[in-house]
């Protein structure tokens, strides 16, 4: 039985890690139409390298994702406080609402942002991708935050009021440092979900701001492409180094 | 004393604010959309008409929507048999062998999904490794014609979304009192009936949790069926972008789009349900 059930567990995990295997296997083929093997090249790094749209392109969808997650965390967090922290009216309703926009589809958030956007006159590019990806990830660190808010002690909050600290004084010193890990978690959620995502940025970019899920959305429609395949490596590579630092940096702090 | 009440004015200003501009008006605004007509020159004109709605159910648009469902549907249950035993297995786990399993159910987020869904196709081509591995083992004589067909864009939702179904499971599971299970067994409970009558209704909301984060994307995620599908499979998603992008019928887009709000909710009022129905503790009624 334990048997079994370790084997199936090897086998979800080969099914979620195979397609990726295979890329990376054919990011190193010399070939470049058929999918038989011709030997090791290095010249699909070579040409991702040069291929400065795509490069661009990478670059942009990390900035968006850095900036996103850092301005859903501050919004996120100050929410998170504000909920369950005071009594106000609607905080009921926002309260609903951050678990149904959590929840939405990303086409509806997607299609429901270019309305607002349109009707705005905002031009699309880089500030409305940033706002519509701040969108996404807010709900999520908001109620990740929430989570952890409402798992520790008022007294420590009342302690801190004794002696004499005022409301900001008690989030800077009290609030914050209890909830660090809960709002790095939700940090990174943030950035996942930003780099993850391309429908709502199909919508909400505009020409002026190419990103890359939508640079590969463009090139793979147009036929198969090796470098892409290059390209995926190095982002799975740099995803690796990125979740050991993290998983390393978590495992000091809890 | 002054400054402390102006934080909480701003923070409170701010929730309130960014929620409605963000969460409640971009809806709002979709709403009035699909309750409008549609005009050459202004995009739209406000009508108060529920002809777009009666539109998306006459021949083409409800096979889309039938299509799409069903197809989705499969999705959701392939993802369901697949992630319970996996989800099940995981809780039973111990703590280092979770933290491992986990971290890499969640490191495939990482590489884009249209990514991953590029992966499939590299997999599924007449050429690719599906193929090669039939033709060395001889089920097949030539290369099956995998990729552009409805079952490649399931293999690739599946492939997708999978994760999505596993978190929630897991997490409901590992909540699971074990102590519920050990007094069915004591009162003679098999094993089919243990799953049955006692861990599904404490797991449901998991459960429900998991489809609706498998069921909803399954219907919207549009470039999966344009790499996977090709021409020939269309998702809600990719209707409702056309609407959008190609023939500018805005008020037909915005009803589809409602009409996914509105599944999206019966999904929440159905885990809510749920949800109480566990804390009314009538587990086995």
């Amino acid at each position: 039985m334990k048997t079994l059930r370790r084997i199936y567990v090897f086998m979800v995990l080969a099914f979620l890690y195979i397609p990726l295997a295979v890329m990376v296997v054919y990011s190193f083929n010399a070939s470049r139409y058929s999918m038989a093997w011709k030997g090791f090249s290095l010249q699909w790094y070579a040409s991702l390298w040069e291929n400065s749209a795509l490069m661009t392109a990478a670059l942009n969808s990390l900035v968006v994702a850095v900036v996103s997650a850092t301005i859903s965390t501050l919004l996120g967090t100050m929410m998170a406080f504000a909920l369950t922290r005071w009594r106000f009216p609607s905080r009921k309703v926002i309260g609903a609402t951050l678990f149904v926009m959590m929840m939405s589809p990303d086409i509806v958030i997607g299609i429901s942002l270019l309305v607002l956007f349109m009707l705005a006159g905002l031009p699309l590019g880089f500030g409305t991708l940033l706002l519509a990806h701040v969108t996404l990830c807010v709900p999520f660190v908001a109620i990740v935050v929430q989570g952890k808010l409402h798992g520790f002690d008022p007294h420590l909050i009342e302690a801190a009021r004794d002696l004499g600290a005022g409301d900001f004084a008690v989030f800077r010193h009290v609030v914050v440092p209890l909830v660090a890990p809960a709002v790095l978690a939700g940090w990174f959620l943030s950035f996942t979900l930003s780099l993850d995502d391309v429908v709502i940025s199909f919508f909400t970019t505009g020409p002026t701001f190419e990103v890359l899920p939508l640079r590969i959305y463009s090139m793979v429609r147009l036929g198969f492409k090796p470098e892409i395949n290059a390209l995926c490596t190095v982002m799975i590579g740099v995803t690796t180094v990125a979740v050991g630092i993290a998983h390393r940096f978590f495992k000091e702090n809890t | 004393m002054r400054r402390e009440g102006l934080f909480r004015r701003l923070v409170i200003t701010g929730t309130v604010l960014w929620m409605a501009v963000f969460g409640f008006l971009p809806n709002m605004l979709v709403l009035g959309t699909s309750v409008c007509r549609s005009s050459p020159d202004t995009f739209v004109v406000l009508d108060w008409t529920l002809s777009n709605y009666l539109a998306l159910f006459d021949g083409v648009h409800a096979q889309i929507f039938f299509s799409s469902i069903s197809l989705s549907a499969a999705v959701t249950l392939c993802c369901l048999i697949l992630a319970y035993p996996f989800a099940s297995a995981m809780a039973r786990a111990t703590p280092a062998v979770r933290r491992i399993v986990l971290l890499l159910v969640v490191v495939p987020f990482w590489t884009n999904s249209l990514v991953r869904t590029y992966a499939m196709t590299v997999l599924l081509n007449t050429s690719g490794l599906v193929n090669r591995v039939l033709l060395a083992l001889g089920f097949v004589d030539a290369p099956l014609t995998l990729l552009y067909t409805s079952g490649a864009v399931v293999a690739g939702l599946v492939y997708t979304l999978l994760p999505f179904m596993i978190l929630p499971l897991y997490a409901a599971l590992d909540r699971l009192d074990p102590r519920f299970e050990e007094a069915a067994r004591d009162l003679g409970a098999g094993r089919w009936r243990v799953l049955w009558h006692v861990k599904i209704p404490l797991v449901l909301p998991g459960i429900i949790t998991g489809c609706m984060l498998v069921f909803l994307p399954g219907l919207g995620m549009f470039y999966v069926a344009d790499v996977l599908g090709g021409a020939k499979t269309m998702l809600v998603g990719n209707f409702i972008r056309d609407q959008f992008l190609l023939t500018r019928q805005w008020p037909l887009g915005a009803a589809a789009s409602t009409l996914l709000t509105a599944i999206m909710v019966v999904f929440l009022l159905v885990y809510w349900w749920s949800q109480h129905r566990i804390h009314e503790g009538d587990v086995n009624s």
